[in-house]
């Protein structure tokens, strides 16, 4: 299968569903074309609005719906989403617990050549810290259909993550989504590599190469970010003892911040993390950006490697201390 | 001409003794928004009393009509009118209110019988109205929709967000009313921001615009009846309530220094003998 963006996945998937359930009513701020919610107004215009370019109103509308029962997405960029409308959605979705899904594409660097005021690389952050509210991020055009399916049948206020770019497709039909549950989609010992999204994919790429080296690394897809899989990243210190956490977000606050605290104070083991280091994003190619900030393969690899050094140098210090 | 028969002296004596229990609730715990609920009285006795469908033993039926409080922090005169109405018990408000461990948080909570809507941000109201009003085109019901708002609230942006897509959407069983005091926390509304022309500027976003006296029933009762009769027009309906912030306590009146503090014993003391000679 060609490599596709994960918001097709969402776009295509909302029209089945709107044919299985009534109480679907779908919004955008007129980027429906770019979001892929079009493929919904096409079928269903008595259930879609284009509220124009007024975010805050949209999410406060939807609110409004979904109190009255109905299962409401509203549809934007990332950016425009959660930042515009944060305050509607912090009151009107996540303190009425209200059964609103936000779904945003054009998440992180690899919006591409829009440069800095489209790529989202804060949206993690301050979603996930609200109450209530659940964070997911399709690792390809398959898991987006899956996880549109499982937030639309699941209460409650839901953020799903959506590309522009497309992603290399690594799950199969047949693989099931399972919220709060991480995938391992490689095993090793050496080293666990978490990571969501696009950066999966590179991180797969880094862990052949380690290979290479003799190093085993378990990569794990991790497309529930809230609540993420606390077992399974226990599990990981405990089995190889260094975990490395890459993200397409800001190093500040995102998934790698999070499983830092888990970890310190269940199982403390030397840590990595690949993130944006608190800059703002730029113009140019998808994959040029990844490679700009480090999110690519190669650098996944390097830091990999001195990741196992500190390892290494930690059990021998442990050693001698004894 | 009035459609059903309400006894407004009777609703007078329920103003007057509201006002007291608003500066005595929030006395107590000391906190608290009491200028802008001295405003809103007779405009949520006449909502209750007067005009909308609700089931006290059902406060989740269908075919009710909703009110959304914009203005969240105007708890004390909004749970007073509800208990008054019958949803809850006027002794556990007056024991619960902003205390811990009660529901009766210090915004407008759905935790309390009859409050449908969580706010406490100005400015997002509106917009569930519209949502809620949309509601009823998909439910097939025929439910109305009153938000109230603040004067002050109105200098957020996403309130003409909103009044833009609820005429452009002809949501005509949609009510805002304004609760213009003329006051905001830090001095005149005018002075600070003013929101005048209000008429030209609802009118030029396509709504049915009713400007009353805020604190007489007659014509509060009036302005409600205009708009449900003007549903099937498709323009959604602001009632525009002149009023005065702190309402019937002379030294409160026009103050903002009252809209988010609770009187001291000796203001209290010499505010309910004001009210208690009122007639």
């Amino acid at each position: 299968m060609q490599p596709k963006p994960t918001r097709d996945g969402f776009g295509e998937e909302l029209v089945s569903l709107g044919y299985e359930n009534e109480k679907i009513i779908v919004f955008s701020a007129d980027l429906e074309d770019s979001v892929r919610s079009e493929y919904f107004k096409f079928k269903f215009p008595e259930r879609f609005y284009n509220v124009g370019i007024a975010e805050q109103n949209m999410v406060g509308i939807a609110a409004g719906l979904a109190k009255e029962g109905f299962i409401t997405f509203v549809t934007s960029f990332a950016v425009f989403l959660t930042n515009r409308a944060y305050d509607f959605i912090r009151i009107s979705v996540c303190y009425n617990n209200f059964n609103v899904k936000l779904c945003a594409s054009h998440a992180g660097v690899t919006v591409g050549e829009d440069g800095a005021t489209a790529q989202s690389l804060e949206d993690i952050a301050i979603m996930a810290v609200l109450p209530n509210m659940r964070v997911v991020c399709p690792v390809d055009y398959l898991e987006a259909k899956k996880i549109t399916r499982f937030i639309t049948n699941e209460y409650g206020p839901f953020y799903m993550r959506l590309s522009r770019a497309p992603y290399p497709i690594i799950t199969s039909e047949t693989d099931k989504f399972e919220f709060g549950k991480g995938k391992i989609f490689m095993e090793g010992e050496d080293l666990t590599i978490i990571s969501y999204g696009i950066t999966v994919s590179e991180s797969l790429k880094a862990a052949e190469e380690l290979k290479k080296d003799g190093i085993s690394a378990r990569v794990i897809n991790m497309s529930t970010i809230k609540p993420f899989d606390e077992q399974l990243v226990l599990d990981s210190a405990e089995k190889t003892g260094a975990i490395l956490v890459v993200e397409e977000h800001e190093i500040t606050n995102g998934l790698g911040s999070m499983i830092a605290r888990f970890l310190s104070t269940k199982k403390p083991v030397p840590m990595e993390f690949i993130a944006v280091n608190d800059v703002f994003g730029v113009s140019g190619k998808p994959y040029e950006l990844l490679e700009h900030f480090g999110l690519d393969y190669k650098n996944i690899y390097n830091v990999s490697k001195k990741l196992l050094k500190r390892k290494k140098s930690n059990s021998s210090h442990k050693k001698n201390n004894q | 001409m009035l459609k059903t028969k309400v006894d407004i002296s009777y609703l007078k004596k329920l103003a007057r003794e509201m006002r007291k229990k608003i500066l005595i609730m929030t006395h107590e715990v000391n906190s608290g928004h009491p200028g802008g609920s001295m405003s809103l009285v007779e405009i949520m006795l006449s909502l209750y009393f007067y005009k909308i469908k609700y089931d006290t033993t059902n406060p989740l039926w269908d075919e009710r009509d909703r009110v959304i409080i914009s203005k969240g922090h105007a708890t004390p005169v909004v749970y007073l009118t509800l208990a008054k109405a019958g949803f809850f018990d006027e002794n556990d408000l007056m024991k619960g209110f902003r205390r811990f461990g009660s529901v009766f948080q210090g915004h407008v909570y759905t935790g309390v019988p009859g409050i449908e809507f969580n706010t406490g941000s100005l400015g997002q109201g509106l917009s569930a109205g519209i949502g809620i009003a949309l509601s009823s085109r998909y439910k097939k019901k025929d439910f109305n929709v009153y938000v109230i708002l603040g004067d002050g609230e109105i200098q957020e942006g996403s309130i003409w967000e909103a009044a833009m897509f609820a005429s452009h959407h002809k949501i005509d069983n949609l009510c805002a009313i304004i609760d213009y005091n003329k006051i905001q926390e830090n001095g005149f509304v005018n002075e600070i921001l003013s929101i005048e022309p209000l008429k030209d500027r609802w009118e030029s976003f396509g709504w049915n615009y009713i400007e009353i006296d805020g604190h007489n029933f007659e014509q509060i009762f009036e302005a409600l009846d205009a708009f449900t009769s003007s549903k099937g027009q498709g323009k959604p309906t602001v009632i525009v309530a002149n009023t005065i912030k702190g309402k019937g306590v002379s030294f409160m009146e026009y103050n903002h220094t009252y809209h988010g503090r609770a009187l001291n014993k000796e203001e209290l003391e010499k505010a309910l003998q004001e009210l208690e000679g009122e007639k």
